[in-house]
């Protein structure tokens, strides 16, 4: 099985080998062989177009978890402009789980907060897989009210296995940490952008996405508990996960619909990861869209546009 | 066993069993599940439920709680018809709307809260309370949406709020809709806080999750009844993640108070003189209970009957037996 590619992705995995193994024999050898790599080449966009329009809950959950799926570190730098990476919570340290700083959107200065899972083993570590720790939402806080101080917009990126299940995250206090973001989010006097770029997993994720706006990316996913762990509850099998995605509608479609979630940005053919480039522009257009429709409103209007919006949250 | 049962954490579900199977049996006598002592019923519910022996606080119900917290009489429940909504007609072994109606028959509650208007030594407060039996206090629509509703009410009135939380977390039934009502609640506390009107919040055991992640900890006094076990994360989890035993005494409230998150570990007796001081402090209010009044009535015990007493020793093993009404006093002595 190639790694590259993910179980249900694998006829399309087989055809790019193919496709490879045709260019090298092309490459030394005189016949014309353009033609037949062409050709597969179409066969190969279809058949991915064919499996992406299938996909089912659970699908979208392992694309939202790709291995080579973009993080906010790959984000920020093809978004923003002129990044400050600000550190530590003042109070007891940095966690590096939750990156953020000063950037520029389009030339406009913002503060930009994002989780970040890591790419490389090491840096995995070093970011604990992208579980904050109580210091890691007490940095976005602070971040949050420096922004308001300086009339500067949040945007948040939401991408989080879950916030850390640990002694010393329970010690200092993980839930109070959560919770008074979720308050403090609900009345800052600045425009908060948030987006969910691959997995949005409950308070974690909730801890950084309380704003104006809230969007999600294609084949991202959003859920109160891991469908293994709704299924391990349930089925008392983590087996079952698809099953429970599907019952607890994981995806920005059953959102959308719930009136959870805002907007959806299109994601390239096959995913986020087959294209980088093009999944940035996307996000920075939409973020660009966003901030200059919150702004239009006058800060009172917005305040009060996001409270009704939070207390209308599961009225039909 | 019920999807419920499988979410509380391993210790806290133990706990739920043992006191289910320890009530010996349905009637006038109930061990206590800390220190086996055979406690008289009616003693022990004059004791609000706290074990006179070895002061453990027993669970108790939604209404009980607000019950023994208000004033007699002057008591007006509230935003009783909020309902919880199946938006996402959610189905695993069972439906979740054949989950609820269930749930109601047996507890008798349309959701998981119940919220009242009421006096505190004369003080006007809205106090709230979960219902742990119902679907383990789990926080839904219904739950968010009334925990809302008393605290908006709270804010007209301008007259404090009380929650006592008892619960495994947010309502996996209703999903992201759930999650949202973590966002809901934390953000009409927040009014409050600007209005300046007093929210406390009292954990009881046990309280996880979502609730534990939101309302819970947002009081500006929190306050935890002794030993009450509270956290983000269950126990199991947490194991199960750095794949280490715990420390002993871990999420329990005297952890909760070494560790900052609370203001004061205030035993059941002692809430509703407890709170009346610290809220009449807050809204300057002349009122300050007096001391007599702070204290519950210390029940006198009521001796074992001796044909109990000599039971005692082997109720451990001889619960089923103990079941039948026929080895047991039931008259009042």
């Amino acid at each position: 099985m190639n790694p590259n590619y993910l179980d249900f992705e694998q006829p399309i995995a087989e055809l790019e080998v193919k496709i490879e193994e045709l260019q090298l024999v092309g490459s030394d050898n005189d016949i014309n062989i353009g033609e037949e790599i062409a050709n597969l080449r179409a066969k190969s966009t279809r058949l991915t177009e064919k499996v992406y329009s299938n996909l089912t809950a659970w699908d979208i959950v392992k694309v939202a978890r790709h291995p080579m799926r973009p993080y906010t570190m790959d984000y920020i730098p093809r978004v923003f402009t002129d990044f400050d990476e600000l550190h530590g919570d003042r109070h007891f340290g940095d966690d590096n789980a939750i990156v953020g700083g000063l950037a520029r959107l389009d030339d406009e200065p913002v503060v930009v907060i994002g989780q970040e899972k890591g790419r490389s083993v090491k840096d995995k570590v070093a970011r604990n897989f992208g579980m904050p720790k109580p210091e890691g939402y007490r940095k976005a806080l602070r971040l949050m009210q420096l922004a308001e101080r300086f009339s500067l917009p949040v945007i948040t990126l939401i991408d989080t296995p879950g916030a850390y299940p640990g002694i010393d995250s329970e010690e200092r206090g993980i839930s109070e940490a959560i919770a008074q973001n979720l308050a403090v989010m609900s009345r800052l006097k600045t425009p908060i952008i948030c987006l969910v770029i691959g997995e949005g997993s409950s308070g974690g994720a909730l801890g950084i996405g309380v704003g104006d706006h809230l969007a999600m990316l294609q084949y991202s996913t959003y859920f109160v508990i891991s469908p293994e762990g709704c299924a391990n509850i349930i089925w008392k099998t983590s087996e079952r996960a698809p099953q429970a995605a599907e019952a607890m509608g994981v995806t920005s479609a059953v959102l959308q619909k719930l009136g959870i979630v805002d907007a959806t940005i299109e994601e390239p053919l096959g995913g986020a990861h087959r294209d980088l480039d093009l999944i940035a522009s996307r996000v920075k257009q939409h973020l660009v869209e966003q901030l200059r429709q919150q702004r239009e409103l006058p800060v009172e209007t917005m305040l009060e546009n996001r409270y009704a919006r939070l207390m209308s949250y599961g009225n039909d | 066993m019920s999807w419920l049962d499988k979410i509380i954490p391993n210790a806290v579900r133990s706990e739920v069993k043992e006191e289910r199977r320890s009530s010996v049996p349905e009637g006038l006598w109930k061990k206590c599940v800390k220190c086996e002592a055979v406690l008289y019923r009616p003693d022990l519910e004059r004791n609000l439920n706290v074990c006179p022996k070895c002061q453990h606080h027993m669970r108790i119900g939604a209404r009980r709680r607000l019950e023994i917290f208000l004033d007699e009489g002057d008591r007006k429940e509230i935003h009783v018809n909020v309902e919880p909504i199946d938006r996402l007609k959610f189905k695993d072994k069972k439906r979740y709307r054949d989950r609820l109606s269930a749930a109601q028959k047996s507890t008798g509650e349309r959701d998981a809260l119940v919220a009242v208007e009421g006096k505190l030594f004369g003080m006007p407060v809205i106090a709230v309370a979960f219902e742990f039996n119902f679907h383990g206090g789990s926080m839904g629509y219904a739950v968010g949406e009334k925990f809302t509703r008393s605290a908006q009410t709270a804010l007209e009135k301008n007259i404090p709020l009380v929650c006592f939380a008892a619960s495994g977390g947010a309502r996996m039934q209703e999903a992201l809709i759930s999650l949202m009502q973590m966002a809901k609640t934390s953000a009409v506390l927040e009014r409050m806080k600007q209005f300046s009107i007093p929210y406390i919040s009292v954990m009881t055991d046990p309280l996880y999750g979502g609730v534990s992640a939101s309302l819970a900890l947002l009081g500006d006094i929190n306050v935890a009844e002794p030993d009450a076990r509270a956290g983000f994360a269950g126990p199991n989890i947490i194991e199960q993640t750095i794949r280490q035993k715990l420390p002993k005494g871990f999420q329990r409230s005297e952890f909760l108070l070494e560790h900052g998150a609370i203001d004061m570990i205030v035993p059941r007796g002692e809430l509703r003189g407890k709170l009346a001081g610290v809220l009449s402090k807050l809204t300057h209010s002349a009122m300050s209970p007096r001391e007599e009044e702070r204290q519950i009535d210390v029940p006198v015990l009521t001796e074992t009957p001796a044909v109990f007493a000599a039971l005692e020793g082997e109720l451990v093993v001889a619960d089923d037996d103990l079941t039948g009404d026929s080895t047991l006093p039931r008259s009042e002595p």
